[in-house]
C-alpha cells in the first residue's frame, strides 16, 4: 500500500531532484496514513534517503542497467509497484523521467498527471494541481484509476528534511528487451546543465551577435550558473537549440533567472514563468520583461554586464 | 514506409489564455488554433521520407469538425490523408488508446507525435502509443533517420544528447531539431487547393473512459511590480538579490 517513488541518480549519486521527489511522497504517504518505499538503479549509498521520509528501499543493482533504458526502467519499476501494493507511484520531471512516465502509466494502467506544483489538495476524489498552458495557467486534475503516476514538477514543491530509518531490500526484477540500444552519449560534463542549474543566465538579440557571448558566459561562471538563449536567437544560429527557453524550447525552473537583452516575448515568458526571481537588463523601458520581472535595471547590457560582473566578484570574494 | 503524424489542435502560442463556465473550460474566444508546434516539427519530418524514401505520410487528430481546419493545412503542407477520430480529445491516455487503435488498423511502421502540446503539456501521448501498440520509443527527438527496418534517432538528454539506434515499428517525441524552425513550410496556394480534394476520414471513437478528468483551472497570481534599480547602483542588484531575494 505505500508510496512508491523513483529516485533518480547519475554515476551512482543522487540527483537533486530524487530528494524532492521523496519529500513529496513523503506528503502524500503522511496524508494516506501510509509509508515511502523508493526504488533506485545502481545508487552507491542510500542512506541519505532516511532524512527525506523514505521508510524502504529497493536496491536495483545491475550493470546491464548503468545507462538509463525507459523501456527496462518503466519495466522495473511497474514491477516494484507492483510488489508494493503501491497506490501512488511519483516521479520528477526529468527529462528521463518524462521519457519513462507514459510507459509506467500504461504498465500499472494509472492515471498520469505531469507538471504537478503541489501536494495533492484531496486523496478521494484524488486531486492535484499542475501547469498548463505552457505555464499560463494551472489545473485542478482528478486522477480516476485505481492506481495514480504523479510527475513532480521541478523546483516547486520543494526538498523538506524528515527523519526516518530505511531497510534496504535488494530487488532484482525481471529485465526485457531494451528496445532502443545508446549508441554514443555526447554531453558536456564540465558544464552546469539548464534542467539543474539553480542560476540560468540567458540572452536575447539585443546582445547584436554571437561574438558577444563572452559576457554572458562570464556572468553565468561567476554565479555558477547555466547560459541559456531567446528563440531568435537559436533560430539564428547565434547559440545551439540545445539553449532555447521558452515555449518551444527547454523550460526553466531556477531560482535566480537573469535575462539580457530579451525584451519577453509571452512564449518566452511561459517558458521562464517557473522560476522563482526574474531579473532583466534591457535598454528599452518599453520591454514587456519588465512586467514579468522581480528585477530590472533599464540600460546598455554592454555596460551593466560588465559592471555586475566586476560587482559580483568582489561580492563572492567577501564570502 | 507508412507514417502517421499525430496532430493536436492548439491555441496559438501568442493566445492569451482565459476560462469560461466558472473557471472548467478553456475560452476557445478570439483563439487562433494552429498545428501544435512540437507536431509540426515532426510533420515536416515527414515530409522529407515522402520526397526522399517516397514514404506515405497519414496524419490524424482526435478532436471534433472543428479541428478540420488543423487537419486541412497539415494536408496542404503535404501529407496525403488525414483522420479524424470524432470524439473530444480530453485526457491525454484515452487519446493515446483512441491514437493507437488508429495506428493497429492502419499498420504504420513509424508515428511522429510531438512531446507534448503546448495546451495541457500532458507529454504522454508518443509514450503511451508506443506501450499500447507494442512498439519501440523514444522521445525528446531531435534527429531521425530511417534505412529498411532500422532507425537512428538523437535524443536530447540533459545537458547533451545521446544517439540510439532501434527498429520499426517505432513511435517518436517530436520537438524541435527534428527539422529546424527555418525549414517549416508554409502551405502554398497549389498545397491548399489540393488539400480541399485530400481525402480526410472521419472515424468513430473507441468506447473507454476518462482516467483523468480536468476539474478547474486558474491563472497565476499576477506578478508584483518590478523593481528598477539604476544603471549607476549595480551595487543595489547584488545587495536586493543576496538580502531581499536570497538568491545569491
Amino acid at each position: 500500500m505505500s508510496v512508491l517513488v523513483y529516485t533518480e541518480s547519475e554515476q551512482g549519486k543522487f540527483k537533486k531532484v530524487a530528494l524532492e521527489v521523496a519529500s513529496y511522497a513523503k506528503a502524500v504517504a503522511n496524508q494516506l496514513g501510509t509509508t515511502v518505499t523508493a526504488v533506485t538503479f545502481n545508487a552507491n549509498d542510500t542512506t541519505v534517503l532516511e532524512n527525506y521520509g523514505v521508510d524502504k528501499v529497493l536496491q536495483i543493482s545491475n550493470p546491464k542497467l548503468e545507462n538509463f533504458n525507459a523501456n527496462a526502467y518503466a519495466n522495473a519499476i511497474t514491477q516494484a509497484a507492483e510488489k508494493e501494493g503501491a497506490k501512488v507511484v511519483i516521479i520528477s520531471s526529468s527529462i528521463d523521467s518524462k521519457y519513462l512516465a507514459p510507459l509506467l502509466a500504461v504498465g500499472l494502467n494509472a492515471g498520469y498527471a505531469s507538471n504537478v506544483v503541489e501536494a495533492p489538495s484531496n486523496t478521494s476524489p484524488f486531486t492535484v494541481k499542475r501547469t498548463a498552458f505552457t505555464n499560463k495557467a494551472f489545473e485542478m486534475c482528478q486522477i480516476n484509476t485505481d492506481i495514480k503516476l504523479i510527475g513532480v514538477s521541478k523546483n516547486a514543491f520543494g526538498v523538506f528534511e524528515n527523519s526516518a530509518s530505511a531497510s534496504t531490500e535488494e530487488f532484482t526484477p525481471s529485465i526485457p528487451d531494451f528496445g532502443v540500444t545508446v549508441d554514443s552519449i555526447d554531453k558536456a560534463t564540465d558544464k552546469v546543465t539548464i534542467a539543474d542549474a539553480e542560476i540560468v543566465v540567458s540572452g536575447g538579440r539585443g546582445l547584436k551577435g554571437p561574438e558577444n557571448w563572452g559576457m554572458v558566459e562570464e556572468l553565468a561562471e561567476v554565479l555558477g550558473a547555466a547560459t541559456a538563449c531567446s528563440k531568435p536567437v537559436s533560430d539564428l544560429g547565434w547559440r545551439p537549440h540545445s539553449e532555447h527557453v521558452g515555449q518551444t524550447g527547454k523550460p526553466v525552473a531556477s531560482n535566480l533567472y537573469i535575462a539580457i537583452g530579451i525584451s519577453g516575448a509571452i512564449q518566452h515568458l511561459a517558458g521562464i514563468n517557473a522560476s522563482k526571481v526574474k531579473v532583466v537588463i534591457n535598454t528599452d523601458p518599453e520591454a514587456p520583461f519588465f512586467k514579468a520581472a522581480d528585477y530590472g535595471i533599464v540600460g546598455d547590457a554592454f555596460e551593466v554586464v560588465p559592471n555586475l560582473i566586476e560587482k559580483l566578484k568582489a561580492f563572492k570574494a567577501q564570502q | 514506409m507508412k507514417i502517421l503524424v499525430c496532430i493536436s489542435h492548439v491555441p496559438d502560442t501568442t493566445s492569451k489564455i482565459n476560462f469560461t463556465e466558472d473557471n472548467s473550460k478553456f475560452d476557445t474566444n478570439g483563439v487562433q488554433f494552429v498545428i501544435n508546434p512540437n507536431d509540426e516539427f515532426g510533420l515536416t519530418r515527414a515530409m522529407w521520407f515522402k520526397e526522399k524514401q517516397g514514404a506515405s505520410v497519414d496524419v490524424v487528430s482526435v478532436g471534433g469538425a472543428e479541428t478540420e481546419p488543423t487537419l486541412r493545412k497539415a494536408l496542404a503542407i503535404g501529407a496525403d490523408a488525414a483522420i479524424r477520430v470524432n470524439t473530444v480529445a480530453t485526457d491525454g491516455f484515452s487519446t493515446a488508446k483512441q491514437l493507437a487503435k488508429v495506428v493497429e488498423s492502419g499498420s504504420y511502421d513509424l508515428v511522429i507525435a510531438g512531446r507534448e502540446s503546448i495546451d495541457y503539456n500532458g507529454g504522454m501521448v508518443p509514450g503511451m502509443i508506443a506501450a499500447l501498440t507494442k512498439a519501440n520509443f523514444v522521445n525528446n527527438c531531435i534527429s531521425l533517420d530511417v534505412e529498411g527496418n532500422n532507425a537512428t534517432v538523437a535524443r536530447e538528454i540533459d545537458g547533451g544528447k545521446e544517439i540510439v539506434s532501434t527498429t520499426l515499428p517505432l513511435v517518436v517525441g517530436g520537438q524541435k531539431g527534428i527539422v529546424s524552425e527555418s525549414d517549416l513550410r508554409i502551405p502554398n496556394m497549389r498545397g491548399i487547393m489540393m488539400a480541399r480534394k485530400k481525402p480526410l476520414t472521419i472515424v468513430d471513437p473507441i468506447d473507454i473512459s476518462e482516467e483523468t478528468t480536468s476539474k478547474a483551472f486558474e491563472k497565476p497570481a499576477a506578478s508584483g511590480a518590478v523593481t528598477l534599480v539604476s544603471p549607476d547602483n549595480i551595487d543595489e542588484l547584488v545587495n536586493l538579490l543576496h538580502n531581499e531575494a536570497k538568491v545569491i
